[in-house]
């Protein structure tokens, strides 16, 4: 990663919607930890694949239902695979965002800023821990259905957002990257 | 630190104490503990406490010129009602190697499910290393056990030798475990 300024906002990614999928997603569980798939890295994923888009669609689903869910990867419903979907609009702590987007097979290509702030998770339902993170970060992914490269340049929660995710998909969860032994609480509020 | 309460002479013999107070929990433990050793002259020279399942877990360092059987005296009220199980032992001042500074610092992460032998498999790899672990938590939340220890490794060490031995004990666990600097923002 370099730490190179982030581009602007993808429109692509702006302009996008779960209608742009063309199927009707599914709620499913979430599984919590120690379910295995938490700790397994996801694989690799055809965007084009029917089976993908309604994964996609299916997590989409699961995090509008899910109370104060500002993302949700496809491990967490079960499902080995690289595949996220993120809305941190209606978050307090959101100062930029792109709306409701998935991506699939993301990673991210550049990252500067860290800044340090409490992490929740639905499948780590009773912990919260503070991580250090990157505050402006660029994520490279590709759109289901269309299988679109974007690029994703988000800064402050977002970033945040996106990075607990696509740690989800590398079979990390934030327990793996917290500060320290006194970075761990006993849950009081949702992320 | 806190200051030594008015009247302690500097230049007064002075012994360091490893005082533990453990039990019940309640409002005031800490105020009555600090206040009764300040009575008597001592300095709070380091203090952890922590709830652990509930329970008050507080361990303190103190030094001044009170005895031992002064310190148990002035804290033993404490404990009449039984709630609280309260020690005092001397302990030597801190010294530079036992404080540590000379090692590298990092984080190790252990989580999974739980089961017996998981700190004592994780801890004695690092120990196998003459790595000091300076941090531990562990939480157990429902079926997830979670273990965070900050570490000291020595010159020498080689941490991806250790991430590796860890990640063996913990894989035989059915855990999974992350070794990683510890990172800190100088402002």
């Amino acid at each position: 990663m370099s730490e190179q300024q982030p581009p602007g906002p993808d429109p692509r990614v702006r302009a996008w919607t779960e209608h742009d999928l063309g199927v009707t997603g599914r709620v499913r569980d979430v599984l919590r930890a120690p379910a295995v798939v938490l700790g397994t890295p996801g694989e690799l994923v055809d965007p084009r694949d029917p089976e993908v888009v309604q994964l996609a669609a299916d997590l989409v689903a699961t995090m509008r239902v899910s109370p104060g869910c500002v993302g949700l990867a496809a491990p967490q419903v079960g499902v080995g695979r690289q595949v996220f979907c993120v809305d941190v609009s209606a978050h307090p702590k959101t100062r930029a965002h792109h709306g409701t987007f998935v991506l699939c097979n993301a990673e991210v290509v550049a990252a500067s800023r860290n800044e340090r702030a409490r992490e929740g998770c639905m499948s780590v339902p009773d912990l919260t821990g503070d991580v250090r993170r990157p505050s402006r970060i660029t994520v490279r992914g590709r759109i289901p259905g269309t299988g679109e490269e974007v690029e994703v340049a988000a800064v402050a929660f977002e970033a945040r957002a996106l990075q607990h995710e696509i740690d989800h998909c590398a079979g990390l969860l934030f327990l793996d990257r917290v500060a320290g032994a006194h970075a761990v609480y006993a849950r009081r509020t949702y992320l | 630190m806190s200051t030594p309460a008015p009247g302690a002479d500097a230049a007064e013999p002075s012994t360091t104490y490893a005082v533990t107070v453990l039990g019940h929990d309640r409002p005031g433990i800490i105020a009555e503990t600090t206040e009764r050793l300040a009575g008597l002259g001592m300095n709070l020279e380091d203090s952890s406490m922590t709830l652990l399942r509930g329970h008050f877990a507080m361990t303190l360092v103190c030094a001044g010129p009170a005895t031992r059987e002064e310190v148990e005296l002035a804290l033993a009220p404490m404990g009449d009602d039984g709630s609280l199980d309260l020690s005092v032992r001397p302990v030597r001042p801190a010294s530079a190697e036992a404080t540590g500074g000379g090692g590298t610092p990092w984080v190790l992460t252990v989580h999974g499910g739980d089961r017996a032998g998981i700190v004592s498999a994780v801890t004695g790899e690092v120990a196998a290393v003459a790595g000091t672990i300076t941090d531990l938590t562990t939480r157990l939340a429902g079926d997830l056990y979670l273990l965070v220890a900050e570490i000291e490794l020595p010159d020498g060490a080689d941490p991806t030798a250790l991430a590796a031995a860890v990640e063996v004990v913990a894989s035989g666990l059915g855990v999974g475990a992350s070794l990683r600097p510890a990172e800190a923002d100088e402002l």
